[in-house]
């Protein structure tokens, strides 16, 4: 059985033994999906340009095409982002040359930690400050809206610190205040004070936490999507915390750039569609003065008016769902400023078509005079709907296409309205020279302790020490082997000084028993009881002794960021290791050498 | 063979009052440094932002200072890391909007300034905020690593020995920081990591030795609990440092090859096991003898048969 697990361990360590392909990864953006089709393209455009690839192949969704060098795979990234870069991210990527039988068995190479692949990681902080504020803010405009509905005589809405302060001019107008906006908002602590006739509103804990809890959750998904534009592969968008998102983008040296993109604003605009002007003409230069021509995403070119009927930061929520013919909709939740506004502009517009824009400024690769790059504003139309009735403060939009371009429409229009800015507030950029020379170095330091370990085992111990050898070396094996089979496990090079740390360490059960049994024999045993009694006697030592650590190595991992977590990860998987192959499997194999047999004197 | 072969028992509780006020010296000498030297806290914990960068020849360090002098970074510590051509820049959190552009603001100076191609080597923003939470979490790590580690050795053997070998362990981390205060060596999240470890192997020590006088009270009928006590240290003595030897190997190639970013957490845990391993002879036995372990507590205990479910792990 020992022979077995080993066995499968050094299975799933080998694929680290085979290197990495040069590839470019080719995915869709914004929910535009990669096909056979676009298989056929880019292997035409490939061949057209004579760039010989290894392999291209669908893989989950994605299209990847590996190299024979880096020259053939920069050439062709070049080549790709500029033909058809608009809609499909092409990234540079490294795939491990895992032969096809390892990894139809699932086995694939340690992921490395970005200071060992090099890369950058940032981790980003929600102003949650801003957040609640924002939906206080939205909560004046309600309560103003609402009791002018119901006509309620109000001298004041005001935000006070983290309330709102409602006041009237008589007790009557307080009361009727009361219990109607209590039964609008149920998640509010109302609180009246007849003597300054005043009426104190105040989000319950459940609804602060829920407006931050959508704060952050609004933000990954924004950042994913801009992480997606970045074309890079493998990206991590990742909460940490409740205020925190990590963002890691391994590969990518130009940081400046990378920062720009996650700061960039993008906005949303509703506009009417020009359906008096002529399209022909404006296709060949006679843009009406009040009309704009503006691209739909698919290429068709769309005439739209100027003025602006409704801006996205009056959008408050965004989802898709289904109709009542099971077609995919969009439906969309505006603050009471923009449901007017809605109102108005649709008033006159009915059975007209309205469009829906978004509005980013992308970093370009010029530069101004002082030396800031120049942003670039790129607006794109992402859907024309006509309108069926005059809009109010929530409305859908149907016909957005498939229930992937739904949500992604959702995804987009939630886009326009940040509830709440974010900040990079930590940044770790390695260079890829460094990230070589850790792995370099990590690898040194673990041969060597290593090595030294296993020399001083060998002339302590003798025989025995061969034993522990054998055992150190499995060790090391199976840390790599459940290294490359936990999915979520990366190696750092703090990970790396833990295996090392592990090695010294593992030796300890070692030395524990070999230095029980040597106390047996002194104590005048005969060898095979001294053997026997040493491993029973250092069992529960064994035990004791590792799971404390394993306390230490657990805690580090829950509180633990990056580099650290790694080191806890590859400790804990150690100390687990180590148990086995120090005690199992030295057993096994001092039982096959010297058991059953009569012995006068041992080898330890 | 053999370092130690020790036909006599040691007598090592008869220097238990010496250790004391040894370490009492010690511990308060790590205190006052704390007090009066602070610790020397890296990025992590100060925040700020860091730029490594590699130059093609050997890097004039004034020159460099001189370039940052005049655009206004005048507050710029510049030091050569690791080798001659490695240079590393450090600036304080500033109240700059864009203060995570800082970086790339300097790699641009670097570039224009010195006229040769600059690697890129790494580049670390911490904001002041994260590093105030960092050294909050570090702090709240070690505190819940001690008392879950309490809890365990309470449950699995005596308040006696869990007191005494947490107090070690009090004395290890204290010993290192104090340490780290007196060498002003750069305090960062490798070293905090560094730290925990130290706790998980000096309380390895602890445990193998707690363990040798439990089973020894039960076994040896005759004697004070401070000839236990002896006895339990003697018998241990070669498996520490054994294991000791071997563990200050593999640190030891760390420190010499793991690399300059490695080097703290290197010289935390060679600092560390020395430690504990004067700790775990004398403070945690010290500290349960002098609250007064006898017999009678260990023996009531239902004794499990040792080894009773190692027969199941057999292949």
């Amino acid at each position: 059985m020992v022979l077995f697990i080993v066995a499968i361990g050094a299975l799933y360590a080998s694929p680290n033994l085979y290197g990495e392909d040069p590839a470019v990864q080719i995915s869709g953006l914004r929910g535009i999906e990669t096909n056979a089709a676009t298989l056929d393209v880019v292997k035409a455009k490939l061949d057209e340009s004579k760039i010989s690839y290894a392999s291209i192949e669908m893989e989950g969704g994605q299209i990847l095409a590996r190299f024979k060098d880096t020259e053939q795979q920069l050439r062709a990234r070049d080549l790709l982002d500029e033909s058809i870069g608009d809609e499909y991210s092409v990234a540079l990527n490294l795939t491990p040359a895992t032969p096809e039988w390892l990894a139809t068995l699932g086995g694939t190479p340690m992921k490395l930690g970005l200071d060992l692949s090099g890369g950058v990681s940032f981790l980003m902080e929600v102003n949650m400050k801003e957040a609640i504020n924002k939906a206080q803010e939205s909560l004046v405009d309600d309560f103003r809206t609402g009791l002018r509905g119901e006509k309620i005589r109000y001298r004041s809405v005001k935000q006070v610190d983290d309330a709102i302060a409602v006041k009237f001019r008589n007790i009557e107008d307080l009361d009727q205040a009361e219990s109607f906006l209590e039964k609008q908002n149920q998640s509010l602590l109302f609180v009246s004070d007849e003597d300054s006739l005043t009426l104190t509103a105040r989000m319950t804990e459940q609804k602060l936490k829920e407006t931050r809890e959508y704060a952050l959750q609004q933000n990954i998904t924004i950042i994913r999507n801009r992480v997606n534009e970045l074309g890079v592969a493998e990206p991590l968008v990742q909460r940490q915390g409740q205020k925190h998102i990590v963002i890691e983008l391994p590969g990518v040296q130009d940081t400046a750039k990378a920062k720009e993109i996650l700061n960039a604003t993008a906005t949303i605009e509703f506009r009417l569609v020009d359906t008096d002007g002529d399209l022909g003409a404006a296709l060949n230069g006679r843009v009406p003065g009040s009309s704009q021509l503006l691209k739909e995403r698919n290429g068709q070119p769309v005439l739209l008016k100027k003025r602006v009927m409704l801006t996205g930061d009056h959008i408050v929520d965004a989802g898709s769902s289904f109709d009542e013919y099971s077609r995919p909709q969009v439906n969309i939740t505006l603050d009471s400023a923009g449901g007017s506004k809605m109102s108005n502009g649709t008033k006159n517009s009915i059975g007209k078509p309205m469009a829906t824009v978004f509005i980013e400024y992308k970093p370009t690769d010029r530069v101004d005079s002082e030396g800031n790059t120049v942003f670039e504003k790129v607006e794109e139309v992402i859907s024309v709907a006509t309108i069926q009735a005059r809009l109010g403060k929530t409305f859908r939009i149907t016909g957005a296409g498939s229930q992937a371009e739904a949500h992604n429409l959702a995804l987009l229009l939630r886009a326009g309205a940040l509830i709440a800015p974010i900040q990079i507030v930590e940044e770790r950029t390695v260079g890829p020279t460094l990230g070589a020379e850790n792995v370099q170095l990590g690898f040194q330091a673990i041969m060597m302790g290593f090595g030294l370990v296993f020399l001083f085992m060998l002339i302590y111990y003798r025989a025995f020490g061969v034993v522990a050898n054998l055992a150190l070396g499995a060790n090391l094996v199976l840390i790599v082997g459940v290294m490359s089979m936990i999915p979520g496990a990366t190696l750092t090079l703090p990970g790396m000084a833990g295996i090392v740390l592990t090695v010294g360490m593992a030796v300890d059960a070692n030395v524990l028993i070999f230095e029980r049994i040597r106390e047996e024999i002194r104590a005048g045993k005969s060898v095979q009881q001294s053997i026997h009694q040493g491993y029973d006697a250092a069992f529960s030592t064994i035990i004791d002794a590792n799971i404390t650590t394993l306390i230490a190595a657990l805690i580090l991992f829950a509180v633990g960021t990056g580099p650290i977590k790694g080191f806890a990860v590859t400790l804990s998987i150690g100390i687990l290791t180590s148990m086995f192959t120090a005690v199992v499997g030295t057993r096994t194999v001092v039982n096959a050498v010297w058991g059953g047999k009569r012995l006068d004197k041992l080898s330890i | 063979m053999q370092i130690l072969q020790l036909k006599e028992t040691v007598a090592f509780m008869r220097f238990r009052k010496v250790a004391v006020v040894f370490s009492l010296i010690l511990m308060a000498a790590s205190i006052f440094s704390l007090a009066t030297n602070k610790l020397n806290f890296g990025l992590d914990f100060t925040g700020g932002t860091l730029i490594e960068v590699g130059f093609e020849q050997a890097a004039d360090l004034n020159k460099i200072r001189a370039m940052m002098d005049s655009n206004g970074y005048d507050d710029a510590v510049v030091q050569l890391y690791g080798s001659s051509r490695d240079v590393v820049i450090r600036l304080a959190t500033r109240e700059n909007v864009k203060a995570e552009m800082l970086g790339n603001q300097v790699l641009d100076i670097l570039q224009a300034g010195t006229g040769q191609t600059i690697d890129m080597r790494r580049i670390e923003f911490v904001g002041a905020s994260v590093g105030d939470e960092l050294a909050e979490q570090g702090g709240l790590a070690m505190l819940t690593a001690l008392i879950c580690i309490l809890v365990y050795v309470a449950f699995r053997f005596e308040w006696r020995f869990a007191l005494g070998s947490v107090i070690a362990l009090f004395h290890d981390v204290l010993l290192t920081l104090g340490l780290f205060s007196v060498l002003q060596l750069e305090f960062d999240l490798t070293v905090l990591a560094a730290i925990l470890a130290v706790i998980g192997y000096s309380l390895n020590d602890t445990i193998v030795v707690s363990d040798r006088i439990r089973e020894n009270f039960r076994k040896v009928r005759e004697g004070t609990p401070e000839d236990v006590i002896n006895i339990s240290l003697t018998q241990t003595l070669s498996r520490t440092v054994i294991t000791s030897i071997t563990t200050l190997l593999v640190l030891a190639a760390l420190f010499f090859k793991g690399g300059a970013l490695i080097h703290g957490f290197a010289t935390a845990l060679l600092l560390g096991v020395f430690v504990g391993t004067y700790s775990s002879v004398y403070v945690a036995s010290s500290v349960a003898l002098a609250l007064g372990i006898s017999k009678e507590d260990l023996i009531p205990e239902v004794i499990e048969k040792e080894g009773a479910d190692q027969e199941e792990m057999r292949p």
